[in-house]
């Protein structure tokens, strides 16, 4: 399955949509999209191979097949998600899937910075909190939720919960510019000045 | 906040400007690629019409799809083969030097990249890979990247980043024999834990670290991001500089004293400021063997698998489904647990001192019934080095398979992988569920000593016995 909804362009404020519980600690990229599902020049078809290994096992038990998840853009998780590898399959499988954030206790860091350079933001709180958060959601997978990026909650009709998200990330992706090569190419004569002065680069003539 | 280490050094020279986000953007001294993670990134620079900035400071390899039998091209696999021949055009197309296969400089790109002097002290090195952080071992700022990251680096050599916190972890004492390099990261990460890391670049340092060869700082600096840090890096010294004197991409001969003096000012200073200091006594760490599905689930040879109820709150969930999914008893000994598949090789330990380590066990001796024992060198180089000596001959006299340069079962991207709930003992990274190709395979991560250690007596096996180291 896959969503219809434009992946993420802009300035990021709001994310509506139903939410999905992953429970579990230190849920690794390998989990997220197995390797072999990295042979491809292409992200296109990944959505449909999120957890593929852990779904085939759970058949069709698994939070990403149970129906009443269908159609969920907000994952949350529970602590060091998205540890191990740096492949960036895995936030892409979960973006195809349809997911365009996550809040969860803590996230591994390059897989934080991977979901921001495709502006998913990737919103925490403490361990207490995710887990009222998780239990809340599943008590009616239907709800609606909204994360406010700017407010730093997520709200139904009934709950808020706070959360936190990291000051440059979170100004990062309210202004637009999670996507950083426009930004870093404008940078042209500091690149330049930057590389004349690295000694390596210039037989080791500069010392700093 | 940490001032006057390495890593504030190197940090404060690349530094290009403050984006407005709030991250810096850092200039990359050296960037890696590799088939499986650039085609995306340099798509993206096509779609974008931007061009590859600085091709002369990016390096290509093949090395995580590519077969270790046969490497005979077309490959057999149409997928390989698309991957190996869309980098091939990539790199024709932009200018980049490309090592591939026969090239006689082939390999895993944290092993190619170092062996020919490309990595060199004070660089800031990225590539699209999490275990980047290798690069450290010479004093290198180095990290995992993502493909979107990739695309950014090779558009503008730079990457919009935050700073990290250091935390420098000390060993005192020395590494008894029979205890290796591999066995001293999983300790450190069984005792910091997955997440201990994270937020952090890891320092290594200490009179331990300092008695330790290249390729042993290699496997430490390799790991750190199994324990949560991005980065890990143990500052240059002379050893560092022996290593690369006379390396093809070494400095010049007329440049060599400068870079030996500048390389000399990157050690952190010993009045420089950490975030956070841990100390560990090398001498009490034992071979260490995981017996679970993170990294941190390790334990000493002679230590039992623990019980839940031996273990924190917090990760008692995580030990209840490795028990289940390893099918390991808790409270059993490690030693003694009988393994189907050994795997000596991958970024961690797939070099010419890891191949030797794990021969002078295997020498004289032979794998046992039933066991399947490979070999797979981390790089041509490592290879051709390797039979110059005689060590594919060890390993083929004792029964194991003598296999071509790439990453094979650490991540069996490629024909290497495990079968249905086979359990391996490897010397790879990481033990995650499925990780070896097969969504019920299991891992037993360890030294490449302990490793050729199982395949002889096909069960985990303290090799100190096997080397005299006791009794």
């Amino acid at each position: 399955m896959s969503s219809n909804s434009s992946f993420p362009k802009n300035e990021i404020s709001i994310i509506r949509g139903k939410c999905l519980v992953l429970p579990g600690n230190d849920i690794d990229t390998d989990r997220i999209i197995p390797a072999r599902f990295l042979k491809c020049v292409s992200f296109t078809n990944l959505g449909g191979q999120v957890f593929a290994d852990d779904r085939s096992e759970l058949k069709g038990a698994h939070p990403f097949d149970q129906k009443q998840n269908y159609g969920a853009s907000i994952l949350v998780v529970n602590d060091n998600f998205g540890c191990g590898s740096s492949r960036e399959h895995a936030p892409q499988a979960l973006m195809r899937w349809g997911i365009r954030a996550l809040i969860g206790q803590s996230f591994a860091e390059i897989f934080y910075s991977n979901c921001l350079s495709l502006g998913i933001p990737c919103a925490t709180g403490s361990e207490h909190l995710i887990k009222d958060l998780q239990k809340t959601i599943e008590a009616d997978k239907s709800q609606v939720w909204e994360l406010n990026l700017k407010h730093e909650n997520i709200k139904s009709s009934e709950n808020t919960f706070n959360l936190t998200l990291e000051t440059g990330p979170l100004k990062m992706l309210l202004t637009g510019k999670w996507d950083a090569t426009s930004q870093l190419i404008s940078q042209k004569k500091n690149i330049e000045k930057t590389k004349k002065s690295i000694p390596y680069l210039s037989n080791f003539d500069i010392t700093n | 906040m940490s001032k006057g280490t390495l890593y504030d050094k190197v940090w404060d020279i690349h530094r290009v400007a403050d984006l407005p986000g709030g991250s810096a953007q850092l200039f990359i001294g050296l960037h890696l690629i590799h088939e499986v993670t650039s085609p995306q990134a340099f798509a993206a620079l096509e779609e974008k019409n931007l061009p590859v900035i600085c091709p002369e400071r990016t390096v290509a390899t093949v090395d995580h799809i590519v077969p270790t039998i046969s490497q005979k091209r077309p490959f057999n696999d149409p997928l390989a083969e698309e991957m190996l021949s869309t980098l091939e055009t990539n790199c024709a197309k932009h200018k980049i030097k490309l090592f591939g296969i026969g090239s006689g400089s082939q390999g895993i790109v944290h092993v190619i990249a170092p062996e020919l002097g490309l990595t060199q002290p004070g660089m800031t090195i990225a590539c699209g890979d999490s275990h980047t952080s290798t690069h450290g071992a010479f004093g290198a700022i180095a990290f995992g990247i993502g493909t979107s990251q990739v695309r950014d680096v090779l558009a503008s050599q730079s990457l919009a980043m935050n700073k990290l916190k250091v935390r420098r972890i000390w060993f005192d004492g020395q590494l008894k024999s029979g205890v290796y390099a591999k066995d001293l990261i999983l300790h450190v990460i069984r005792s910091l834990g997955v997440k201990g890391g994270v937020g952090y670049a890891y320092e290594f340092a200490g009179p331990a670290i300092k008695k330790l060869s290249m390729e042993e700082r290699m496997t430490i600096c390799n790991m750190a991001i199994e324990g949560g840090a991005r980065c890990g890096y143990i500052n240059p010294d002379q050893t560092t500089y022996n290593y690369i004197q006379g390396l093809p991409h070494a400095p010049n001969f007329e440049d060599w004293t400068k870079a030996i003096n500048w390389w000399q000012t990157l050690a952190s200073d010993t009045s420089a400021i950490f975030d956070d200091e841990v100390t560990f006594d090398a001498s009490q760490i034992a071979p260490t063997v995981t017996w679970g599905i993170t990294p941190a689930q390790g334990i000493g040879i002679n230590e039992c698998i623990p019980t839940s109820e031996s273990l924190e709150t917090n990760e008692r969930l995580l030990a209840e489904e490795a028990f289940s999914y390893m099918d390991l008893k808790p409270g059993k000994l490690i030693s003694g647990i009988p393994v189907d598949v050994c795997f000596i090789g991958s970024c961690t330990n797939g070099r010419l001192s890891d191949l030797r380590a794990a021969a002078a066990v295997a020498q004289g001796r032979h794998v046992a019934n039933g066991i399947k024992a490979f070999v797979v060198p981390g790089s041509e180089r490592v290879a051709r080095a390797a039979e110059k000596e005689g060590i594919d001959r060890i390993f083929l006299e004792a029964g194991f398979e003598w296999r071509e340069p790439g990453c094979s079962m650490c991540l069996a991207m490629n024909p290497d992988k495990l079968i249905g709930r086979q359990i391996s003992a490897s010397s790879s990274n990481r033990n995650f569920k499925g990780r070896q190709g097969s969504a019920h395979g299991r891992t037993l991560l360890m030294s490449p000593a302990m490793v050729a250690a199982a395949a002889i007596e096909g069960k985990v096996t303290d090799v100190r016995k096997m080397l005299g180291s006791i009794k």
